[in-house]
């Protein structure tokens, strides 16, 4: 077993003290903003992006890992408690679990999310380190041609299949690509406007802050006086044996749900949180309880939820591939760092890549260890007043966009994005296919030109590898069903208003 | 003529609402409870819950006078208690005092120093029974 024992190098190196602080850290900050609702994984990592300039590799993945696991833990907590859905938590676990919440059961709500969270992400993490290597070492072996189709199929599906609207999608995956564009990396300059500044592109890190921090933090300031709402207040976790009895089934069929979804290129957890709610229903001995605080109905989306988490990672660490927008920070990470991404990652940087595995299994012990207890604390976070927060937010984005290439003129850059993140928040545009699109559009063309290049200009090229077939089959398929699904709601829609 | 409370849901508004409904009720006046909040963080615990609201409600029936609770969203507390006794023409505005170390003073206010200071009319800070 090879990758055994890189596992147990990796279990070494992550637990060194340094290592392990970073650890700490990432699951405690983890945890805060995954209980505020508005402030998720993604704003946080993007905000901490510049730390990457002056902490080793290892111990800041690490600690994005921590986060990463962490934001689902504390989403859970205000879903539960608050009736609102942190960033990273799923709809459904509002339903149940604030109504548990309610009729007095918050400790068994918090506690069958928290400890179906640990056994999803452990199962989850060890299934990623089983496929992950092995689905590496299968995609190393395509051409570019697969390559590009796969990285087609994955802005195809993060536009298309999440999300309600394409075209709001859609656009905001043009917007996206547009950025892209902007420099001089193909020889001519494109989008620049003829000013050197733009001349390297816009960098992505200040893409990110943008979107996700500035963006946010002016939303919220557009409107922030709201009447506050009413928390339940909360012990300490914990569960009796019944709760167990009826919690450890649907946890472990959430993960079954969640895990396949995550990997997927169309991740996300929206779809597997709400098929195990479904199945948790179906299979309840007293269905009549859902919708007035059943435990099944926690345990499983939570569990889902996790897995699917632990999922995004595949495809991000076999393919360079990110599917959430908290994978596609950490990919920038990793680029930050000048590693390559893609397929070789576990060729290139074994070392970096399993220890950031082990350290998956430590933060998500960490966090159960960690969390069970400090569930009221972490309740206390929602009373911070807002304007707090947000300056603060604002502050740090600032100082991170300015630390990239210490020019004035990222900072314009930051604004003038913030500001299109505001609109698009207004507008209900969604961000996540911006900042795939930012991501994936340079390596799209890259790898298109490398196909093209090899065949001398030949387009057939593109088609010429079986994968990129079967990928373009999935993708115009996937097409057909949208359309069709969209003229048969038309149709509805016609019928409805003859009658 | 009205008495007007700043009312929270914890023993210093319990004390104020106290003796503000004893007061009203003897200079036979309209009793305000206002219970306002900033409105800034997810979570304020000085803005009493509905179930909380309801019980108050159901608790200021009992009594002989007219009564009204106000629960908004304003830029600022005690600002809006002022401007609630200016409007109604407030005789008395009762606040309960809580302890504060200098630095939460420093960090948070006081709303009730505000009233004290700013208020037009008689000012009955309470405090509740130790113990």
């Amino acid at each position: 077993m090879g990758s055994l024992d890189l596992l147990m190098q990796g279990f070494e190196n992550a637990f060194t003290p340094t290592n392990l602080l970073y650890a700490c850290i990432g699951v405690l900050l983890g945890t805060a903003v995954g209980v505020l609702p508005g402030i998720g994984p993604a704003m946080t990592l993007a905000l901490l992006l510049p730390i990457t300039y002056s902490v080793e590799p290892a111990s800041a993945l690490i600690m994005f890992a921590g986060i990463y696991y962490g934001g689902m833990y504390g989403g859970s907590t205000t879903s539960i408690l608050l009736n609102t859905p942190g960033e990273s938590s799923p709809v459904v676990t509002a339903i149940e679990g604030h109504k548990m919440a309610k009729a007095g059961r918050a400790a068994q709500a918090l506690a069958t999310a928290a400890i179906g969270s640990f056994v999803a992400g452990t199962i989850g993490t060890l299934l990623l380190v089983l496929f992950a290597p092995k689905l590496a070492t299968e995609v190393v072996k395509l051409g570019a041609p697969s390559y590009f189709a796969l990285l087609l199929l994955a802005l195809f599906a993060v536009t298309a299949v999440l999300g309600s609207s394409r075209l709001r999608g859609f656009t905001a995956l043009f917007i996206g690509l547009g950025i892209g564009l902007v420099g001089t990396s193909t020889g001519q300059p494109r989008l620049t406007f003829g000013s050197p500044l733009l001349a390297d592109g816009i960098d992505i890190v200040v893409v990110a802050v943008a979107i996700f921090a500035i963006g946010e933090a002016l939303w919220v300031a557009s409107h922030l006086r709201r009447r506050p709402l009413d928390i339940i207040p909360v012990g300490q976790p914990w569960m009796s044996r019944d709760d167990w009895g009826r919690s450890w089934k649907p946890w472990l069929r959430g993960t079954a749900f969640g895990f396949p979804f995550g990997a997927l290129p169309a991740g996300g957890a929206e779809l597997p949180t709400f098929l195990s709610y479904i199945t948790e229903r179906k299979l309840a001995k007293n269905p009549e309880e859902f919708g007035h605080g059943a435990i099944e109905g926690v345990a499983g989306p939570e569990a889902a939820n996790n897995a699917s988490a632990a999922g995004t990672l595949v495809p991000l660490l076999a393919m360079g591939l990110p599917t959430t927008a908290t994978a596609a920070v950490i990919l920038l990470a990793f680029q930050s760092y000048g590693i390559e991404t893609g397929p070789g990652l576990f060729d290139s940087q074994p070392i970096l890549v399993w220890t950031l595995l082990a350290s998956l299994f430590i933060g998500n012990t960490l966090l159960l260890v960690l969390n069970l207890p400090l569930a009221p604390v972490w309740a206390k976070l929602l009373q911070i007043p807002r304007p707090y927060l947000y300056a603060g937010i604002l502050f740090f984005a600032s100082l991170g966009a300015y630390s990239v290439n210490f020019q004035w003129f990222d900072l314009l850059i930051l604004l003038v994005i913030g500001l299109l993140g505001l609109a698009m928040r207004r507008f209900g545009l969604p961000v996540l296919p911006l900042i795939i699109g930012v991501i994936l559009g340079p390596r799209l063309e890259a790898q298109l030109t490398e196909a093209l290049a090899i065949s001398s200009g030949d387009v057939s090229t593109l088609w010429s590898e079986p994968v990129a077939v079967i990928v373009y089959v999935i993708i115009g398929a996937t097409l057909l069903f949208i359309i069709g699904n969209g003229l048969r709601t038309m149709a509805a829609n016609n019928r409805k208003v003859d009658a | 003529m009205t008495v007007v409370v700043a009312y929270s849901p914890d023993i210093y508004g319990q004390a104020a609402l106290e003796y503000g409904a004893t007061e009203a009720s003897r200079r036979g006046e309209k009793l305000i409870v206002v219970n306002d909040t900033k409105g800034d963080a997810y979570v304020d615990k000085r803005l009493a819950a509905e179930k909380e609201i309801d019980a108050l409600r159901a608790e200021l029936e009992r009594l002989d006078v007219l009564t009204e609770v106000r629960q908004d969203v304003v830029p600022d507390v005690a600002e809006a208690v002022l401007q609630v006794s200016a409007e109604s023409d407030a005789t008395l505005i009762v606040v309960g005092v809580r302890p504060r170390t200098p630095v939460g003073k420093l960090l948070l206010g006081s709303v009730a120093q505000r009233i004290i200071l700013d208020a037009t009319c008689p000012v009955l800070a309470v405090k509740p029974d130790a113990g």
